[in-house]
């Protein structure tokens, strides 16, 4: 291995992958928690199995590449895609679902396409697509929130949970409606009756019980990732503020047509846990700074339009990944202008005379 | 208004000639190394796809129909392409030299574009009229061009990019459209 020779400043920043990886996943327990807290254990068990399962099929391939594992192992990316994979799956996922989907992820969509560094889409998002795609019955089920639960009732408990994951073992009517899935059935009653008269989202404040805090929670995590400076604030700002525009554009007051209003959108779903882990991905997403915002502008468009008008209730992960495929476009026309020179210019043109 | 919306959206998106009906693949894999080569095969395209969905519409209804002679539209459709693209030709010959020599043999290779024949017979088969006959050739030359421009986009950066050595080259671009296919499943029900 040749080293790099560099010049000054010499930053002295005691930061490498393994410890911004680290943050990540520092940055997703309140998340985490209380998605955990809302909807019982099982999210809490889909991230240990995901990551798991992601780092034994990192290992697995990077022997095949006779690449130094432990190496590749230690910088966490892998631990990342499998976190962030077992956040975004419904709770219990059985656990042949989440090993299909760690395979995708980090097999297909990250060690063929060089590895770290190299996956011009977002792991995690390629990994929860395939699995949509595939096993949409096991996909759109849902866990009622705790506000939810039959008098009597509790939250399905580990031990319980894990049975479901790994034998099969029937539970109890655990499942229910997230928000996004009352928007899309509904065709025929207002916005304000919907709210009254749904239990998630009469039991909820804003957006649904359960989701918005644990949008809130992404949220905070996000804002602690922001102020340790691990992404910047264009591409997360850009798509917020471009879902928010495009909700209220189309909110029209509260009809039976209505998407939702500008809160609702941004608090349900995956909007928070997209905006603040997904969208900010350094490899898949956009280079510069104009791009970024490019980048999370188009994202936050495509979402309302997918949420409102498609065949999907949540949208992120096809947003994320139809802008990763429109990511190098973008970089090629926003090259910003480097020191030095008055305009931007490739490093492969020849400098005008 | 709506229908022209409607029509382009599902032929841009929806139902994107290249990622969701698999159609024009050999351009798109062939074509798709440079991002400049295909932003010219795209315009070429584009230029071959509208004209040719007008020339195969006027066909179609004033001789074909009249004549009874619908059984013949296969055949018919391919001469009126290969005409059309020997024009685009001639036509890019003249105005772009550059062009023409980057673009090569891929140029009168747009003739076995299955995607030209493709929207012809579409045309047919879903009773277009005139207009929208020429609009959907147009917005299915607008889905080709996006896929291919961005995708060859993506293609130089693969390039460089540390691929296992079997999956080096048109391999990982197969996976790449995969997943991209994979993607613009989403926007299926939107019109």
């Amino acid at each position: 291995m040749a080293f790099m020779q560099m010049t000054s400043p010499h930053a002295h920043r005691p930061g490498n992958t393994g410890h911004v990886m680290k943050l990540v996943i520092l940055a997703t327990l309140p998340g985490l928690i209380t998605l955990s807290y809302f909807f019982g254990p099982g999210t809490l068990i889909n991230v240990f199995t995901a990551g798991i399962m992601a780092m034994a099929c990192e290992a697995l391939v990077l022997k095949l590449r006779q690449r130094p594992v432990m190496f590749y192992i230690n910088d966490y990316s892998a631990l990342v895609t499998g976190v962030l994979l077992g956040l975004a799956l419904p709770p219990y996922t059985p656990w042949w679902v989440i090993a299909v989907g760690c395979v995708s992820a980090i097999v297909l969509a990250k060690q063929l396409y060089g590895g770290m560094g190299y996956n011009p889409f977002n792991p995690a998002m390629v990994g929860y697509v395939i699995l949509l795609i595939s096993f949409p019955v096991e996909m759109t089920q849902w866990a009622m929130p705790r506000t939810l639960l039959a008098e009597g009732q509790a939250l399905t408990g580990p031990i319980d949970g894990l049975a479901k994951m790994w034998f099969a073992t029937p539970l109890d009517a655990y499942t229910g409606a997230t928000p996004l899935d009352v928007f899309k059935q509904n065709n025929s009653q207002l916005v304000q009756h919907l709210y009254d008269t749904q239990a998630v989202f009469s039991t909820g404040r804003w957006a649904g019980a359960g989701w918005e805090w644990a949008n809130i929670g992404f949220l905070m995590g996000g804002c602690f990732l922001l102020y340790k400076k691990v992404f910047t604030w264009h591409a997360p700002v850009s798509m917020l503020i471009s879902l928010s525009l495009m909700a209220a554009m189309f909110n029209d007051g509260g009809s039976s047509n209505s998407g939702g209003s500008p809160l609702f959108h941004l608090l349900s779903g995956a909007t928070m846990l997209g905006a603040f882990f997904i969208v900010t991905d350094p490899v898949s997403s956009a280079t510069s700074n104009k791009g970024r915002m490019i980048y999370g502008a188009a994202i936050g468009i495509l979402i309302y339009l997918i949420r409102t008008w498609g065949n999907y209730p949540d949208a992120v992960a096809f947003a994320v990944l139809l802008l990763n495929f429109a990511a190098p476009f973008i970089d090629y026309y926003t090259l910003p202008r480097t020191y030095g020179h008055n305009k931007a210019r490739r490093g492969t043109e020849k400098e005008a005379e | 208004m709506t229908d022209v919306a409607v029509i382009l959206v599902s032929a841009i998106l929806v139902n994107n000639f290249v990622l969701v009906q698999f159609l024009g693949l050999c351009p798109f894999m062939g074509v798709s190394n440079k991002l400049e080569t295909a932003i010219g095969m795209s315009g070429a395209t584009t230029f071959v796809l509208t004209l040719a969905s007008i020339c195969s519409y006027l066909v179609h209804s004033w001789i074909l129909e009249p004549l009874g002679l619908e059984y013949l539209r296969t055949i018919a459709f391919i001469l009126v392409i290969a005409v059309v693209v020997q024009f685009a030709k001639m036509f890019i010959e003249k105005t772009s030299p550059l062009l023409y020599r980057v673009l090569g043999v891929f140029l009168p290779l747009i003739t076995t574009n299955c995607a030209v024949l493709g929207v012809a017979l579409q045309n047919t088969t879903k009773a277009h009229n005139f207009f929208e006959s020429a609009l959907y050739g147009f917005g299915a030359a607008l889905g080709f061009s996006l896929v291919l421009i961005l995708f060859s986009a993506m293609r130089e950066r693969l390039a460089v990019a540390d691929v296992p050595a079997p999956f080096k080259g048109a391999a990982i671009g197969m996976i790449t459209a995969g997943l991209m296919s994979l993607a613009f499943m989403g926007f299926s029900g939107l019109v």
